[in-house]
């Protein structure tokens, strides 16, 4: 007779970052970092959270991760608490480096912190909030996952993502216009433009290879007659991956760079590409580090500003794309910043034929690439994978009526979606709202 | 016998209201005081309507998501948590408890459904056990404490359902009620039962979140 299958956790993924960090970790080192964060970072939350959870189980369902490994209940939410918040908190920090490797593990790849637990939770406790405690212990012990780890060293040392020097940045966006001046000859990409109303700004990745989203804006942005700018100096990213790895000082440092830079230009708001996690970061997490209850110079996302450039009529549309269209809601700027419904409001003015998935808005599947896990690089691209066949389901149900191109406004949805779209083999074209909005747009002759 | 029953129901009662009310009372201030310590900025996000909004879904039956994705669980849950308050409050013998020691009384509840609201409790509180025990996402997250925390829970609606219906040994399950009774005063501040008093307030902070920054629904 066949053995019982067991369910067994993928195959130990062996990542420099971890495997040295640990190496040069003691016991007692771990102890005194992990009580220096409980005494000095942490307070009510942590302790009220911890002590109100009465363990029903609850939050399993929210996770993407559990729903995609059969229930396994190592995936639920509580159970990743159990497995590294409860166990640094019952053993009092003396964890030894080869269970701190674990726990760093499960931290950094096995949770998106994309909150939907916390919508599931009878109590409201923030899980994901937990879990970066988790990362803000892995941060300060030195074990973090190498690629993650990369981009941060990156953000401290050229306040942006991906390495790109600050030549680079002026010589890409003079790029982009002059690409675009052959389609509109008078359209600029006006740098370092003092009093403009917008600073436009972008994430590491755009300059660096998806360049052509620069030019697609910079469209939009003429076409609508606006009065907009983007600094030619470093705080020009908005992204920020000092926030996942758990590096809040270098967090709040990108984000001062990034406010400073528009106060500089004296603008009346930053209004930014489609990207969720940056949203994050300057909207929730990194404005607060500095002190900020909100941001202090409004923020819009491209969602919200697409809204109100077809709200306004200030972008007309030619032609509606007639592909069946369905929409993915990330969780930053949907749990995070409540835009589905303009979302809605903007694919629905461009597209002809939309279908809804679901579940959808407030309770959308992650994507699994947010939360820093995609950055954690190759290693983990299957964790990432296996990990989500429920978005797969979810996908390959809307397709089944009749979407054939997916919308992801968001650069982590865009590319985990991409390589679950692969894997599963779901075929569809996954694009940008700025994509279809470009495409489908009324231009000057 | 006698020396034991006046034991428990006089001064034992005294001290087991009082850990309850200034054990729960401490637990919030402590609260506060450590929010107000480490992390005064939970107060300016805090939003009276977005607080109401949510402890309000998470209070109606079926009102979230989650709660139409378990229904059982839900029905279970809600009928538990309302007669386990309810059900002390208004039980004729607690009633006349009160008017005999304190001359003030307020209306009851007809025996007949009381004992059954005591089911309902002691039903819940197996429901709760053989979910612990079978549910592997709550089976992996149960410790002892999980199972002790029920047994307190169901212990004094266990041994008063025996005492009011007199069956067994009277005095010892009347005895046995009180103590387990005030047991279960004891405890709440001090173990996760306080939940009781501390998860309006998790709650509510959640709500004001995601009310007034996140601009979304959090059920």
């Amino acid at each position: 007779m066949a053995e019982v299958a067991t369910k067994k956790k993928t195959t130990q993924i062996l990542d420099e970052g971890i495997e040295r960090g640990a190496a040069r970790l003691t016991t007692d080192q771990i102890a005194t970092v992990v009580n220096r964060v409980l005494k000095t970072e942490t307070g009510a939350r942590l302790k009220t959270y911890v002590e109100t959870c009465i363990h029903c189980g609850l939050c399993s369902e929210a996770c993407h991760y559990y729903l995609s490994h059969d229930k396994d209940p190592r995936y639920s939410p509580v159970g990743k608490v159990k497995a590294t918040l409860w166990e640094i908190l019952k053993r009092k920090g003396r964890i030894d480096p080869e269970s701190m490797k674990q726990i760093a593990l499960i931290a950094y790849t096995e949770c998106n912190l994309c909150k939907r637990c916390a919508m599931y939770c009878p109590f409201g406790i923030d899980i994901a909030y937990l879990i970066l405690v988790v990362r803000r212990i892995c941060h300060l012990l030195g074990i973090t996952p190498q690629y993650l780890q990369d981009t941060a060293h990156s953000h401290a040392a050229t306040m942006n993502q991906m390495w790109i020097k600050d030549d680079e940045w002026i010589d890409t966006l003079q790029w982009q216009e002059e690409e675009a001046q052959a389609e509109i000859p008078a359209l600029r990409i006006p740098l370092e433009k003092e009093g403009a109303d917008i600073m436009y700004s972008v994430i590491g990745p755009e300059p660096k290879f998806q360049a052509q989203l620069i030019y697609q804006t910079a469209v939009l942005m003429n076409v609508a007659g606006l009065n907009w700018t983007m600094p030619a100096t470093p705080g020009w990213d908005n992204s920020d991956m000092a926030m996942y790895s758990g590096d809040n000082e270098i967090m709040g440092r990108i984000k001062r760079a990034h406010f400073e830079a528009a106060t500089r230009l004296r603008v009346k708001k930053i209004v930014m590409g489609e990207c969720g996690h940056a949203f994050r970061s300057v909207y929730d997490m990194g404005n607060r580090w500095l002190g900020w209850k909100m941001p202090p110079i409004p923020i819009v996302h491209a969602i919200e500003f697409y809204y109100n450039l077809l709200k306004e009529k200030r972008i007309t549309v030619a032609k509606k794309y007639d592909e069946g269209v369905t929409l993915h809601d990330p969780c930053n700027v949907v749990r995070g910043g409540g835009l589905h419904e303009k979302s809605r409001y903007v694919v629905k003015a461009i597209s002809s034929n939309f279908i809804e998935m679901h579940p959808n808005r407030e309770h959308n599947y992650c994507c699994c690439a947010g939360g820093g896990v995609i950055n954690c690089g190759p290693p983990y691209k299957n964790v990432r994978v296996d990990g989500n066949r429920i978005k797969a389901e979810q996908l390959f149900a809307a397709k089944s009526r009749g979407a054939t191109t997916l919308i992801a406004p968001c650069h982590n949805c865009h590319s985990g979606l991409e390589d679950i779209n692969h894997h599963y083999g779901l075929g569809f074209k996954i694009k940008f709202i700025g994509d279809i909005l470009y495409e489908v747009m009324e231009k000057p002759e | 016998m006698h020396d034991l029953y006046n034991f428990v129901s006089g001064p034992l009662v005294w001290v087991a209201f009082a850990v309850f009310f200034f054990g729960c009372l401490y637990r919030l201030i402590r609260m506060l005081a450590l929010v107000n310590q480490k992390e005064k900025f939970i107060f300016s996000y805090m939003s009276f309507k977005y607080s109401l909004r949510s402890i309000l879904h998470w209070s109606i039956p079926f009102a979230t998501e989650n709660m139409r994705q378990h229904p059982v669980m839900t029905i279970v849950t809600f009928a538990f948590h309302f007669c386990l308050i309810i059900t002390p409050l208004f039980l004729l013998a607690h009633v006349i408890l009160w008017d005999e020691a304190w001359h003030f009384s307020w209306g009851h509840l007809p025996e007949g459904l009381t004992d059954i609201m005591t089911l309902v409790v002691v039903f819940g509180c197996f429901f709760f056990l053989i979910r612990r025990l079978r549910l592997p996402e709550v089976q992996f997250v149960t410790s002892a404490s999980d199972y002790i925390i029920l047994g307190i829970v169901a212990a004094p609606f266990i041994t008063g359902f025996l005492a009011y219906h007199q069956w067994f040994n009277y005095p010892f399950f009347m005895i046995l009620h009180i103590i387990s009774g005030e047991i279960m005063l004891i405890t709440i501040p001090f173990t996760r039962l306080a939940h009781m008093v501390l998860a309006p307030f998790t709650r509510a902070y959640m709500g004001s979140e995601f009310g007034g920054v996140r601009h979304a629904r959090d059920w």
